[in-house]
């Protein structure tokens, strides 16, 4: 499915910012805000939620540890219990350095598999772009259009890119994700 | 904005533009590679493949190859994999320890240093994986069920726990690093004109775009890495320095050894930085993001970890001599006065004395001085492995089984085979991917760049009574 953009594009982020919080003010609909960097002030300026991906890896590092613990006490205590010189089967101390190493390894490579799944990034991945400028020095704010917007709706839009000081405004047809 | 004080130095230099430094770094990308570029990686590669021949020449006929003997059984292996594990302690300091205290001059060495982390790691990885003997056999490491028994590996041992310890650190140094990447790969991605480039480029680049969603949970994801790879560094080399202090060797029986190896892993790894860095900033041009800031800055490092470094060796002959144990003390007299003499004033000297000269500011930055310091660290904390390892060893509680351990060329092959590796890699890494964090680059450039710091310092000027720190909106 082909979807249509409007795209206005800056060069200084302030503006751009700024320009966001005033379209949301004026309830136009921002659809994603595209940098060649992570601009401060855009996540609050966008209205974006606060990601929950440190959550998940609390979530993948404390199953590493219980799947450490759980499979060392295991195999040591009733799998085979061997001697080590008369030290005793559980020797927790022992396990703490397997435990974190175990516990920071689930939780970097669950919490990366989970930012590259979420955010549709893989190997070969090929998106359409909006404007190759856009991974060097150019900020676009994107608009959606679809059937229902009206005309007075992108005229609005359009007048307040150009207000807030965007350089280049551009329709674009693309694939839904870009 | 929140803006620096003025008094701070820039940290990048030539009134940039976004623009101008996406051109500035991925030109070296870009050009075609030069003569001395070529020379220099046959040079390094066939070096590496020296190595690697060696390594196999190790494995077809044993470890008997290599010049270990019944005493000392630990030699030029583990001396080398813990130089190796030690550089690559730099490259994660940097970007997460430094990441955490706000440190902004790492942005201009983080990814140099990330990559030099990882191809040193594979390196130190070599040496115990070689060492085992019968390499085909390694998978004995791994607790997976199998049909002796199933017998599991020995949670409680120092060495399992450096199995995990030096796989979990590569695993999670290559995926902070990569995550890193992404968006500069796609910045070369658009740029490139060659139809393979483009291709090659865009497969690396995972399609990325820079949507502002994606760049929020990027930055959660690189904090949250630089939580916890913060720890994970300390452990790294403190469980490295446990194969040594939990045996009962006199020398290595000592409780002071997982802080003393931690600071002589950052004191060696940022030596090593330094020596690529300095090399790297001149051939690819890079003056302007690398500045003399960084390098002194950097050489600040090292004089606190080499004054940690020191003390630990006094501290160890103090607590030798205070512990009146003879075994101790003999261990200790016979580092500093015995066969191995000349490898323990060695490392005095590089490591105790050196680094000191850097309380002056003008060695400080200097960049030749720098250059030149960073080998004789380098060296020194060679030594300094070597002194723990063989020195402590090769006079066994038996004066009839004492010995003498010299290298033969299979083990200084195989070093120097790591030296041509890790070079190799750093090299093809330079040429092909962006060596400094062009994103991250640009977020800092409004707040640490020269044209800011002058545009602050006009504005102090006019309100005299603000000091030089400045909020400017």
């Amino acid at each position: 499915m082909r979807n249509k953009f409007l795209v206005g594009l800056y060069s200084d982020e302030d503006k751009m910012v700024d320009g966001v919080r005033k379209m949301r003010e004026n309830h136009l609909e921002v659809y994603d805000v595209v940098s060649p960097f992570a601009v401060h002030g855009l996540d609050d300026a966008l209205g974006l939620n606060e990601s929950r991906l440190h959550i998940t890896g609390f979530i993948y590092g404390f199953s590493g540890l219980a799947i450490a613990l759980s499979f060392m006490t295991w195999s040591f205590t009733s799998d085979w219990p061997l001697n080590f010189g008369g030290k005793p089967h559980f020797s927790f101390p022992a396990f703490i350095p397997i435990l974190f190493e175990f516990t920071v390894l689930s939780a970097s490579i669950g919490m990366t598999l989970t930012f590259l799944l979420r955010s549709g990034l893989y190997p070969g991945r090929i998106r359409e772009k909006l404007d190759e400028r856009t991974t060097d020095d150019k900020f676009a704010v994107v608009f959606r259009i679809s059937k229902k917007t009206t005309t007075e709706e992108i005229g609005k839009m359009k007048e307040m890119l150009q207000s807030s000081g965007a350089e280049e405004i551009k329709e674009r047809e693309l694939q839904r994700h870009y | 904005m929140h803006a620096e004080s003025a008094v701070r130095a820039p940290l990048i230099y030539g009134n940039k533009t976004y623009h101008q430094i996406t051109e500035d770094i991925c030109r070296p990308i870009e050009s075609k590679p030069t003569r001395l570029f070529m020379i220099t990686i046959t040079f390094t590669a066939l070096l590496m493949t020296w190595g690697l021949f060696m390594i196999g020449w190790t494995v077809w006929f044993g470890i008997g190859e290599w010049g270990l003997n019944r005493t000392v059984d630990w030699g030029w292996d583990i001396t080398n994999f813990v130089w190796w594990i030690g550089i690559g302690h730099a490259g994660t300091l940097i970007s997460a320890i430094l990441l955490l205290f706000r440190q902004k001059w790492r942005m201009a060495i983080n990814r140099a240093a990330e990559a030099m982390t990882i191809f040193a790691v594979i390196c130190a990885g070599l040496f115990p994986i070689f060492h085992m003997g019968r390499v085909w056999l390694i998978f004995y490491n791994l607790p997976y069920p199998n049909s002796r028994g199933p017998l599991w590996p020995n949670y409680n041992s120092p060495l399992m726990w450096d199995v995990f310890a030096i796989s979990t650190y590569f695993t999670v140094s290559l995926l902070f690093w990569y995550t890193g990447l992404i968006p500069d790969l796609a910045t070369v991605r658009d740029r490139a004109k060659k139809k393979l480039s483009k291709f090659i480029y865009g497969v690396l680049s995972f399609g990325w775009t820079g949507s502002a969603k994606h760049w929020q949970r990027h930055e959660a994801l690189s904090l949250v890495l630089a939580g916890i790879s913060t720890p994970l560094v300390l452990s790294v080399h403190t469980i490295v320095s446990f194969d040594f202090a939990t045996s009962v060797i006199p020398g290595w029986h000592t409780t002071i050894f997982p802080p003393y190896f931690v600071a002589g892993a950052i004191f060696s790894g940022f030596a090593m930085v330094l020596t690529l860095m300095l090399v790297a900033r001149k051939v690819m041009n890079l003056q302007q993001y690398i500045t003399l800031e960084h390098i002194e800055s950097m050489n600040k490092i090292i004089v606190l970890t080499g004054s940690i470094v020191g003390s630990a060796y006094i501290t160890e002959l103090f607590v030798a001599w205070y512990s009146g144990n003879i075994y101790e003390q003999y261990a200790f007299s016979n580092r500093a006065l015995g066969p191995y003499w000349w490898a323990y004033w060695g490392m005095m000297t590089c490591n105790v004395i050196s680094p000191q000269l850097f309380w002056v500011r003008s060695l400080r930055r200097s960049v030749w001085f720098t250059f030149f310091m960073s080998i004789i660290i380098n060296c020194g904390m060679w030594f300094e492995r070597f002194v723990i390892i063989v020195t402590s060893i090769h006079r066994d509680f038996l004066p009839s089984s004492w010995s003498y351990y010299t290298p033969t060329y299979v083990e200084i092959s195989i070093f120097a085979g790591t030296v041509g590796l890790f070079l190799t890699a750093f090299m093809l890494f330079a040429k092909t991917m962006p060596v400094i964090a062009m994103a991250e680059t640009k977020h800092i450039l409004r707040i640490s760049g020269d044209a800011q710091k002058k545009a602050a310092a006009a504005h102090s000027h006019s309100h005299e009574d603000l000091p030089g720190s400045i909020q400017v909106h």
